[in-house]
């Protein structure tokens, strides 16, 4: 698949450190994606999951793809990490419909922001909540509707 | 005055916004419909989640991977023992242990009556919403044997805990495999029942045939799994096609719908889907029992669970689909991140799209047929 990109996208791709997944500049993304969807050889049909992470150690917020294609059936994961303070990518909503709520959620637990996308807001938390809770520099509200929010997280763990 | 009557002559006179939910008996839980109509005729539906929302991802962040087995009950409440299979197997994964045969086939005895359970209540909910009242009543006083068995092997009726990463919690009882084979002959004839009742009523097949068609490829676009896939004639079963425990060395045929009333894809190819599967589930769970070698379930469950540098993304066939866990692990006893892809919440993104161009009563037929668990859509 890396020599396929090479000739389609020179550039594109980069194989991750672990080598289960590809990295992709967020620049690159759509560019990428429509290869991805459409190439004969690939033909990925499938979005199976799509799930946003917070490392903590870098400045650094990520989205992974999973993909699958129900044809050929293999399978792929994509990365794109971008940085804190501008956290944006853009939306592949329109090319697998799947990642439309998905999407959603990622923006509303990290607060990554999906240009393009046809109705980015809110999806599990409340539209007036404060923060993106899954970041790892999460700090919660002091009062949702004047009902103060407990502070203690001793019992958490 | 007048600032309100601008405000009024901005809204279009033909259509509608109905609310329904986020409490109404049709809902399955709480969900709220912002259903936009055109007379009776829908137009558009944005569904609004989040009600049932119990953060279970940022939770996973101050747990341990045991710790976290009992929290993956609560997502699928109707399917728990499902979810604690697909959360134990995608740690296993990330550890690279292997499993003894007897665990392996005691998970598959499990997650199959859990699937016979789960569509009990499907079927039974279903016809509920279309109207009858009767079948509910049986598919539940069936339901309940499951649970008595499942009560009989660990204890709880709903949330079981049961099975853990490395092994499952207790070993079967003695009379286990008599009980369930004893059920299994008391409810085959009743599925033939239900068909009489339900299925092949014809009251029922008139609300349900051609109604809120959904195509394979928009099926698959919206990443539906399960059930609701299999019923626009999609031949996807995780557990024929990618086969994982011991699932690949039992007979069984993958059920999908084939517009035998309809359309292909229709709500009652849906329904009709579930009946299909809980046969198969039957002819798995024979096959299981028949075979299941002796051995000790807890020789590979580990005393710590403590896992290096790693990701991995696990998929499951549950009784509404695929149950994905993304797990990032820290090098700590607790994960990193743990993302749930929940089978319901992308076959509930599908709505609006098949309830396009049909009546609100039709809705209902339609949202059944999906078979959501609100607990799992909003975790």
């Amino acid at each position: 698949m890396v020599e396929l990109f090479e000739v389609r996208c020179p550039g594109c791709v980069t194989v991750t450190e672990d080598g289960n997944a590809f990295n992709v500049q967020a620049e690159k993304w759509l560019e990428v994606a429509k290869i991805l969807r459409e190439d004969p050889d690939l033909t990925f049909d499938s979005l199976m999951c799509l799930t946003g992470y917070d490392k903590g150690t870098d400045d650094v917020l990520g989205v992974a793809y999973n993909f699958h294609s129900m044809s050929k059936l293999h399978k792929l994961e994509i990365r794109i990490e971008v940085s804190r303070d501008s956290a944006e990518i853009p939306s592949i909503a329109n090319i697998w419909r799947a990642a439309d709520w998905h999407e959603r959620e990622v923006y509303d637990l990290f607060g990554i922001t999906f240009s393009g996308h046809p109705d980015l807001k809110r999806i599990l938390l409340p539209d007036d909540w404060e923060g993106y809770p899954l970041r790892k520099d999460y700090e919660t509200q002091d009062y949702y509707h004047d009902m103060p929010i407990p502070k203690d997280k001793t019992d958490w763990e | 005055m007048a600032e309100q009557l601008k405000d009024f002559s901005l809204l279009h006179s033909d259509e509608m916004v109905l609310n329904m939910g986020p409490q109404h008996p049709s809902t399955h839980g709480v969900l709220r419909l912002k259903i936009h109509t055109d007379g009776e005729i829908v137009s558009r539906i944005e569904p609004i989640i989040g009600y049932l929302h119990r953060c279970f991802e940022k939770h996973c962040e101050y747990l341990t991977y045991e710790q976290i087995v009992p929290f993956t009950d609560r997502t699928d409440y109707l399917a728990a023992m499902n979810m604690n299979d697909a959360f134990a197997i995608a740690v296993e994964k990330l550890l690279g242990i292997e499993i003894p045969e007897r665990v392996q086939y005691i998970r598959v005895i499990m997650a199959e009556l859990q699937r016979i359970a789960s569509h009990l209540v499907a079927v039974g909910t279903f016809g509920l919403d279309v109207g009858g009242i009767t079948p509910f009543t049986w598919t539940i006083r069936d339901r309940e044997r499951i649970l008595d068995l499942f009560e009989y092997v660990c204890g709880a009726r709903l949330l079981y805990n049961y099975i853990w990463v490395g092994g499952v919690s207790h070993d079967l009882p003695e009379q286990f495999i008599r009980r369930t084979l004893e059920f299994l002959d008391y409810f085959e004839p009743q599925i033939d029942e239900y068909n009489q009742i339900l299925t092949y009523n014809k009251i029922f097949i008139e609300r349900t045939a051609d109604v809120g068609t959904l195509t394979p490829e928009v099926a698959v676009n919206y990443g539906c799994t399960g059930p609701v896939l299999r019923g626009s004639g999609v031949k996807w079963d995780l557990r024929k096609t990618e086969p994982y425990a011991v699932y690949d060395k039992f007979d069984f045929d993958i059920a999908v719908g084939d517009g035998r009333m309809g359309t292909v894809g229709d709500t009652w190819d849906r329904y009709f889907v579930r009946i299909v599967e809980m046969k198969e589930s039957v002819k798995i769970l024979r096959q299981a029992l028949a075979q299941i070698p002796g051995g000790d379930v807890h020789a590979a469950v580990p005393k710590k669970v403590r896992i290096k540098e790693g990701s991995v993304y696990s998929r499951y066939e549950s009784a509404r689909g695929e149950v994905g866990f993304y797990i990032i692990a820290g090098g700590k006893d607790k994960p990193m991140r743990v993302k749930m892809r929940s089978p319901a919440f992308c076959n509930l993104s599908v709505l609006s799209e098949i309830a396009e161009g049909w009546m609100i009563s039709d809705v209902i037929a339609i949202l059944g047929s999906l078979d959501i668990v609100l607990g799992e859509i909003d975790r």
